[in-house]
């Protein structure tokens, strides 16, 4: 049970004309366990969340959800099956109605989707409120009545209202205080410990996605370069992009190894080879020419580097 | 909210009595006197004072302002030096009609104008939307008094559906009523709705870029949900707020349309009046349009107040 698969994602790619957004990503989360996707921004982490979501369509790629294919589920089925996977997004000042009470978008979701009498919802709405720990008397007041910390949580009270299997969140912190964050964090870790549920978490925030995550997966330019379980991605980073990541998280002594340079190369024009080969230090020949392949490193930590090969061999 | 509503009602106070002064002194300041024009070419001096002591026009200005205002608030608005009728009886007659008129031409405005800027928006930059835009610019370039006269060449001279002009009233049946309205309701709104399309068109656009919108349709909401309760709550504020401005516009715009489909309306009636010099009727005209507009205002504020929680708690 524990080992069940709730997401599966295979060659997810996403094109929007010349632009390659999303190109190529696969990854599965168990039950119950948090799967989280760094990069910059421009590297396809929020197109991934909307990709899972179906918010977006794929241009090519299969995500398997609960063991059925998203992608082949009509209109209505997709509706339904929303139920069960719900969203937080990074503005908590945007993604709440601004029109509606707090009452109302607690309410909102178990109404779509047919859950319960009304005395029920506003119980559930009531129930999800303390856990949240929000006062009731939130329950008739407005969103912008509250802090952006207040209403993140209110918008993961909401997401919670479903009982989801899986919640997907888009930088669910990277819009509030730092002091703020940390709170919102453990509400958010507490309350999938509570619940079971599946997390896919988006940030750019090393230190948060080490905070939250069992596995990690980082993307740049669209695509995974490397993925593995969070001790080895922090322990033992394979690919250079990560290595150089980690360095340049604030509070690390920078030194033995290179800082990033320069910035994300646009989408609309990805180089040849490697995609990382123009800001990697040890760029050599061979990026150039040809795409490093994923490898598999062992302990679950795969990695896409020329320079692995020899790594692998010996 | 009873705060809200009070605040708002004592604005209107000076919404009304600005322009009521302001037209008072101006009247009171161009040439020509009514004592002159009733009395006619061969009226001597000593006969023109008479009238004028008769009419009170003798007295310091300021002493007649203030017995007119006497007059407001005991609402006898004094006699029109033409009619020789009490005020108040006369601007009765008139105002249904353009109040009337307005009412059908702002109705015909709001509906083109919200279900073509729907339309537009849900199909951006496909064909029909191209159409709209462009058929919004033409509406809006159209002057109001040649579009009348097309429409009276086509429905009226070429395909007789209708009278060329002239009024019935809403007692004279419904069917009677609507064929004299139709046409100058059309002429006074076309260019309104063209503006409302316009306007319902890009704010809706921005409204379904909000995040809570994604959100929505995220946790399943039906499309026409997402459409009618969320994205269309939102959009219509700033097409109420050009409705408003667009009702002032038609009250005192009507003259033009008043006079080419012969309608007796208030427009055609202060016109007449300032000619003849009929201080009391113009001003009686005046405080009519402007309590009308104060009321409409009122309204709107209102729908906004109903709209949007946060106006309510200011």
């Amino acid at each position: 049970m524990s080992t069940e698969t709730v997401l599966s994602v295979a060659g997810l790619s996403k094109s929007f004309r010349a632009v390659k957004a999303v190109r190529d990503v696969s990854f599965s989360i168990p039950r119950g366990k948090t799967f989280g996707l760094v990069g910059e921004s421009g590297s396809g982490k929020s197109t991934t969340a909307r990709l899972v979501l179906r918010l977006v369509e794929p241009s090519a790629g299969s995500i398997s959800f609960r063991g059925m294919d998203l992608a082949g589920l009509s209109s209505g089925d997709l509706r339904a099956e929303r139920r069960h996977m719900q969203m937080i997004f990074q503005d908590p000042f945007g993604s709440l109605n601004p029109r509606m009470s707090v009452r109302d978008t607690l309410v909102e979701p178990q109404l779509v989707h047919g859950i319960g009498t009304p005395a029920e919802q506003l119980k559930t709405a009531e129930r999800l409120l303390a856990e949240v720990s929000m006062p009731r008397a939130a329950l008739d007041r407005y969103p912008h009545e509250f802090s952006g910390g207040q209403r993140q949580r209110i918008a993961i009270a909401r997401a919670l209202a479903t009982n989801p299997e899986m919640i997907v969140a888009d930088e669910p912190v990277s819009a509030l205080d730092v002091s703020v964050q940390a709170q919102v964090l453990n509400l958010m870790r507490d309350l999938q410990d509570r619940h079971g549920t599946t997390m896919l978490f988006i940030s750019h925030d090393l230190r948060v996605v080490q905070f939250m995550c069992d596995e990690i997966g980082v993307m740049y330019l669209g695509e995974i370069v490397e993925q593995g379980p969070r001790d080895r991605i922090y322990g033992a980073p394979a690919h250079p992009y990560t290595q150089a990541l980690l360095v340049s998280a604030p509070g690390k002594a920078g030194g033995q190894r290179a800082r990033l340079k320069g910035e994300i190369p646009s989408a609309h024009a990805v180089p040849s080879g490697c995609a990382f080969r123009t800001r990697c230090p040890q760029a050599f020949e061979r990026c150039t020419v040809e795409k490093p392949v994923m490898r598999d490193l062992g302990g679950g930590q795969k990695a896409a580097c020329h320079l692995l090969d020899g790594a692998v061999a010996a | 909210m009873l705060r809200y509503l009070g605040k708002r009602f004592l604005l209107i106070l000076p919404t009304i009595f600005v322009p009521l002064i302001l037209v008072f002194l101006l009247l009171r300041l161009s040439p020509g006197d009514p004592a002159g024009m009733m009395l006619g070419d061969q009226a001597t001096a000593e006969q023109i004072a008479a009238l004028r002591t008769q009419l009170g026009l003798d007295q310091p200005i300021f002493v007649q302002f203030l017995l007119w205002l006497k007059g407001i608030v005991t609402l006898d608005l004094g006699n029109s030096i033409f009619f020789r009728e009490p005020v108040m009886q006369i601007i009765p007659r008139y105002a249904g009609v353009t109040i009337l008129l307005t009412l059908v031409a702002l109705t015909l405005a709001v509906l083109i104008g919200v279900s073509m800027g729907l339309i537009s928006a849900m199909n951006r930059n496909k064909p029909i939307d191209r159409g709209v835009v462009t058929t919004a610019v033409l509406g809006i370039s159209l002057p109001e008094f040649w579009f009348a006269l097309l429409l009276i060449f086509l429905f009226a001279v070429t395909l007789r559906w209708f009278p060329v002009a002239g009024y019935n009233p809403p007692s004279a049946g419904i069917v009677a009523f609507a064929a004299t309205i139709f046409m100058p309701a059309m002429a006074l709104g076309v260019r309104q709705s063209a503006l409302m399309t316009r306007m319902m068109r890009s704010s809706m656009l921005d409204v379904l870029n909000e995040p809570y919108i994604t959100t929505a349709r995220a946790q399943g909401l039906p499309e026409s949900t997402v459409i009618g309760r969320y994205a269309m709550r939102t959009a219509a504020m700033p097409v109420i707020t050009v409705a408003g401005l667009s009702a002032g516009y038609m009250l005192g715009g009507a003259v033009t349309i008043e006079i080419i489909f012969a309608l007796p309306g208030l427009g055609r009636m202060l016109v007449e009046a300032v000619g003849r010099r009929d201080y009391p009727l113009v001003e009686g005209g005046v405080l009519t349009i402007s309590l009308v507009l104060a009321v409409l205002n009122l309204a709107i504020d209102l729908i906004y107040a109903i709209l949007d929680p946060r106006i309510r708690y200011q």
